[in-house]
């Protein structure tokens, strides 16, 4: 569980950390809290030649919450996220969802940017972040670019984001309504048998916006626009639930491994968002 | 008026037997202060690693080591070529096989040693493994011992002769992939009984490889000098001195040039007990540079290679009358051993003590039959914080119990009841052959059911079954229950023997002048608190503060010979010999305080910390003083000093027993558990300290809920271990973990000189099955009978959808 020889940089400004990332392309990656590439790089499953570690780069940090959206820095962790009380009452799923990764010492150090660019299908903010309708802040050698976060993810560690750019920041519209994040796992600090994020909108005793994404149930996360579309306008009562899960079943493919057989992880997906269904109903 | 220090006073100022003395090993452990063998650095010391195997069966065409030699750092890459003229590449393991120390020719699991490289450090020995190139010639791969059995596909050459398949160490071969028969009982009597019965029950379950998991992993600091010929080995080992032994058999290097050291070891649960090929090849490779040479395990290493627990197939019939009295049980098992038969057992015992497995039932006839065969997996077959194959033993009987509960439509409680051993039976002779030494189960069973409200745990069941089916709830609740007995303290040498080292152990006093004292055992601690606990034993037995001795373990060249720390066996054994020991020394205190007091021999006796003329005690010498007497005064016909060594055989094994009883609530819809109460009552006999014993509890229940609930080595078909990270290898945490509620009744074990029994290990066995019960019990009312753990989400799924509970 050693890695192979690198060459480590500690760039103090982004267009340093951009000039190391151009001059070497394939061979040079980012560091953000290293929790996801330096497993890979000692079980030499990655090979970065050179790494970059973002620990030192101005302006990757910061969460402000304004009247209509929130901006997480890429260098945000995952504690940052559950200590910032103004975040929690603006997001509360976003706490919810932090407290459900890993454990303590890891979300000490994994960051909002690494999670979201990792492209790992196990990584639980970017289904959040499709929940969310946010977008990635990327910046390259051409400037910079916004990439929705429902447009982002192509196939497993596959993502729209270029060798040469890094992700510097998420949006996210400042959510309304209810809001889950339900996730069962086999114990503290593994990644989802199954995961889902809601946000649901009430108006009166009907639903009047809903939003759906699940966790590691592909080789990407999951938006499912149909299954929050089966519940506009309902009273979310029996049929329409059903009617969610079905859809989204529709949108998975989840594999075997581990945690268990397809059957298994199809069942369970299915019990988990209605449980957040439910949950984000009785909230909003 | 003066404070007057009373009896009492003094005998808590001893912290001897019964004290919850707090762990004097903490202030170090708890700062990061311990010792661990991968702390030790020496100068101008090299690292080793190896090559492994990536194919779980394949003949090594070539290894070409030419690139890994041009990597900077790297000094010199050893294979089997290389270790064969030193009759070196094949070692033998504790159960009279042999293993290979580097691949001779080919590989027979997944993770096996191929060659081993020598480096300045880490990095570079790494990076060197990288650049060694093997050919590997993939053969079939045998994951399955029945499989194995049929096959012809010849695993080990090594097995056949002219086609035919030739004796194992323990008698003839069935089949070639075939290790061994053992048999104990009675064969035509128990198929007769279970022929004739009024009720028999029948089941086959599996239970699964797993893996000890010590928070430490393997590892060795071998150094040769060669100046004065000794070599120095430093290692994770749970028996330094028959290391010692092994390692001046096979080299022939003279055992007192040979020194093993145990330093502080961060678990072991007997994954440390056998000899490995990293310890052979550092030793070697020492040798060869004339430098020290380290070998660590990461975890991945230590998952794949080093010794597993379990994976016995065992089916059972037990047969009884219609009001539920046993009559017989029948059990065999297949024995998963992997590519080399490494089990630590007793050298007897090739399925270790897998003969308890009548469990703490008076049942008059029984047969056992147990059948090792090789497959393309790792090497071991341990006893994972159990002694020998007694987790098997128990989780077997108290599986066949319910079963059995199951099929005369009784309560499972009330079964074990009607045919626990009377306390009046002890000692109680097997029907498999073991002498229990004691037990009082009936009040240790009610004592427990009783705390619970067992009766109202059931109603409870009964309305949450009512519930399910009127579909007010998708929760399930199950009772888990075990009565177990452990048999443990190997052990008496006319039966218990390792390579024939009798399983004796030791304890070596000196008492110093000023009244405080060093001891030194054959044992080694492991985490289990012995600086703390025979510091207590010997408090009570020589009267000098517990504070005030010293315990030292682990260094051949200091301390007593000794079989080491596993199975439960170091208070039964080691802390036997130190209270003969204490026994000694008080023997000769007594003479001195006599000599001192004026009086006759017989006119003074021991009153916790002194000797007191009888009926007179103002007039006393104390421990102490007699100590200062014992080297300062000149005493006729006592020669001076004071100290004592004792080798302890015990008369027999140590029968420790307990109620435990688990309630568990179980989500229908994904497999998700939780237990809600876990109760666990030991009598391991004499307590000597009741919080080491809470801990130890604690510890042993934890690693039985993760062997229950999901914990598995498990291989594709392809032989390759699925299971090799802790992302995927269960490790409780706290999270994990429920609050245990401890208890105890005490019934000491008659031939141990202060009647204790040992506990290390006794929750980790009674532990398993009363998990895997209570998620069993929970679909009991829905027709379950059995299914196998682990009992992760996804197979506790699998068994509610098989049932029919998700539509
Ligand atoms: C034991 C354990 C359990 C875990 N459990 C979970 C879990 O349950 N759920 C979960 O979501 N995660 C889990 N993780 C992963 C953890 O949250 C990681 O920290 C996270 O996935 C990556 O964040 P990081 O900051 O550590 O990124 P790094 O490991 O530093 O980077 C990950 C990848 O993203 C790239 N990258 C990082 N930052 C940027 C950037 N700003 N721009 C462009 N590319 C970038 C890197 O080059 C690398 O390829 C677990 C990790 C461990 C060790």
């Amino acid at each position: 569980m050693i890695p192979a020889a690198f060459e480590y940089y500690r760039p103090t400004d982004l267009a340093g950390a951009l000039s190391i990332l151009e001059e070497h392309g394939d061979d040079a990656r980012v560091m953000a809290g290293g929790h996801s590439l330096i497993p890979m790089m000692k079980l030499r499953m990655a090979d970065v030649p050179h790494l970059i570690d973002l620990q030192d780069v101005e302006g990757l940090g910061g969460i402000e919450v304004s009247g209509d959206s929130i901006r997480l820095g890429a260098m945000v962790t995952q504690s940052d996220i559950i200590n910032h009380a103004a975040l929690t009452e603006a997001a509360p799923i976003l706490r919810e969802a932090a407290l459900q990764i890993a454990d303590p010492q890891v979300r000490y150090m994994g960051t909002v940017g690494g999670n979201v660019a990792n492209g790992d299908p196990g990584n639980d903010m970017p289904g959040l972040m499709q929940c969310l309708d946010a977008s990635f802040t990327l910046v390259g050698p051409d400037g910079s670019r916004e990439v929705d976060a429902r447009e982002f993810y192509e196939a497993a560690y596959m993502t729209a984001r270029e060798d040469e750019e890094i992700l510097t920041a998420v949006t996210i519209p400042l959510p309304k309504g209810g809001y889950a994040y339900e996730k069962q796992k086999r114990k503290i600090g593994d990644y989802a048998t199954a995961a889902a994020a809601v946000q649901l909108v009430k108006d009166g005793e009907s639903c009047s916006a809903a939003s759906i994404a699940m966790t590691n149930l592909s080789d990407t996360p999951v938006y499912c626009e149909a299954a929050g579309a089966a519940l506009v306008g309902t009273t979310l009562d029996d049929a329409a639930i059903k009617a969610a899960v079905a859809a989204m079943l529709g949108g998975i493919d989840p594999s075997e491994d581990n945690r268990g057989p397809i059957a298994f992880k199809t069942h369970v997906a299915g019990v988990i968002l209605r449980r957040a269904i439910e949950r984000a109903w009785s909230r909003a | 008026m003066k404070d007057e220090i009373t009896r009492d006073d003094r005998v808590a100022n001893l912290k001897g037997m019964g004290c919850s003395r707090k762990r004097v090993e903490d202030a170090r452990f708890t700062q990061g202060k311990g010792n661990y063998v991968d702390d030790i650095k020496l100068d101008g010391m090299l690292f080793g690693d190896f090559v492994r195997s990536p194919y779980a069966h394949a003949r090594i065409k070539n290894i070409d080591i030419s690139a890994a030699m041009e990597v900077p750092g790297v000094l010199a890459v050893l294979t089997a070529k290389d270790l064969e003229p030193l009759g070196l590449h094949w070692m033998p393991t504790l159960a009279g096989d042999k293993q290979m120390v580097l691949a001779d020719g080919k590989v027979l699991f997944q993770g096996q040693e191929v060659a081993f490289v020598v480096a300045e450090d880490r990095y570079a020995a790494a990076d060197g493994i990288e650049a060694v190139e093997v050919d590997y010639e993939e053969l079939p791969v045998i994951v399955d011992p029945f499989e194995a059995l049929k096959s012809d596909v010849v695993l080990r050459e090594d097995t056949v002769q002219d086609g035919k398949p030739v004796d194992g160490a323990h008698g003839p071969r069935k089949h070639h992939n075939h290790i061994f028969t053992w048999e104990a009982g009675d064969k035509e009597p128990t198929e007769e009984v279970i022929a004739n019965a009024e009720v028999v029950a029948e089941e086959t379950m599996y239970y699964h490889r797993t893996h000890p998991c010590p928070l430490e992993t393997c590892g060795c600091v071998a150094s040769m000098d060669k100046v004065n010929g000794k070599l120095t080995l430093w290692g994770t080992f749970q028996a330094p001195h028959a290391i010692r032994t092994v390692v001046s058999l096979i080299s022939g290097i003279e055992e007192h040039n040979i020194r093993v050291i145990s330093p502080d070891i961060g678990g072991g649960f007997g994954n440390k007990v056998g000899a490995y090929p990293g310890y052979v090849c550092s030793v070697v490779a020492s040798i060869v540079t004339g430098k020290p040479v380290k070998w660590i395990e990461d975890r991945m290493d230590n998952l794949m290679t080093t010794a597993f627990a379990r994976d016995y197939w065992m089916t059972g019939k037990i047969s009884a009358t219609k009001e539920g009295k046993i009559t017989g049980l029948h059990c065999h098992v297949t024995a998963d051993h992997g590519g080399f038969d490494a089990c630590a057992d007793p050298t007897k015992f090739p399925a270790g003590f897998m003969n308890i497995c009548t469990g703490s039932y008076d049942i008059p006839t029984a047969f056992l039959e147990v059948d090792g065969v090789y497959t393309n997996k790792a090497p071991g077959g341990v006893s994972y914080r159990c002694s020998f194959r007694v987790t098997e033993a128990v989780y077997f009987i108290e599986r066949m119990i319910e079963v059995l509960a199951i099929k005369l439509d009784m309560d499972a409680a009330e079964l074990r009841r009607i045919n626990f051993i009377k306390k009046e039976q002890f000692p109680y002779k097997a029907a498999l052959g073991w002498e229990y030494d004691s037990g009082d189960y009936h009040t240790a069973w009610d004592k427990a059911l009783k705390t619970v409200d067992y009766d109202g745990l059931r109603a409870e069941q009964a309305q949450r079954v009512e519930d399910f089916k009127a579909g007010k709830t998708r929760s399930l609740m199950g009772i888990g229950l075990s009565f177990f007995t452990e048999i443990v303290g190997a052990g008496p040498v006319k039966n218990c023997d390792i390579l024939g080292l009798g399983m004796f152990d030791s304890c070596e006093i000196r008492i110093h002048p000023t009244g405080s004292a060093i001891a030194r055992l054959g044992t080694i601690s492991q985490g289990q608190g012995h600086a703390t606990t025979f510091a207590q034993i010997l408090a009570s037995e020589i009267g000098l503060p517990a504070d005030s001795i010293t315990i030292e373990e682990g260094d051949t060249d200091t301390a007593p010979y000794g079989l080491g720390t596993y199975g439960s066996r170091s208070t039964p054994v080691a802390g036997a010999a130190t209270a003969m020991a204490g026994r000694k020394i008080r023997a000769k205190a007594q003479m001195i305080a006599a000599y001192l007091l004026e009086v006759h021999d017989d006119d003074v006796e021991f009153d916790v910390d002194r000797f007191v003329v009888k009926g007179a005690p103002e007039r006393f010498k104390t421990m102490k003083e007699i100590a200062f007497a014992a080297y300062n005064q000149a005493i006729p016909g006592i020669e001076p000093g004071l100290e004592a060594v004792s080798y302890y055989d015990p008369p027999n094994m140590t029968y420790p027993f307990g109620a435990y009883v688990c309630v568990m609530d179980i989500d229908v819809d994904t497999g998700v558990t939780d237990i809600r109460r876990f109760y666990a009552l030991d009598d391991c006999g004499t307590r000597i300290n009741p919080m080491i014993i809470e801990g130890q509890v604690h510890g042993g229940l934890t690693e039985a809920l993760a062997v229950a609930l999901g914990q598995e080595i498990a291989y594709d078909d392809m032989g390759n271990v699925k299971t090799g990270t802790l992302m995927d290898f269960f490790l409780p945490t706290a999270w994990e973990v429920p609050n245990y509620e401890t208890d105890y009744t005490v019934t000491p074990s008659p031939h141990h000189p202060i009647g204790a029994k040992g506990v290390g290990e006794s929750p980790h066995v009674g532990g398993v099955p009363c998990f895997s019960n209570a998620v069993q019990d929970a679909f009991r009312a829905f027709g379950n009978t059995h299914t196998n753990m682990p009992h992760d989400h996804w197979r506790i799924w699998k068994t509610a959808n098989a049932l029919g509970l998700h539509d």
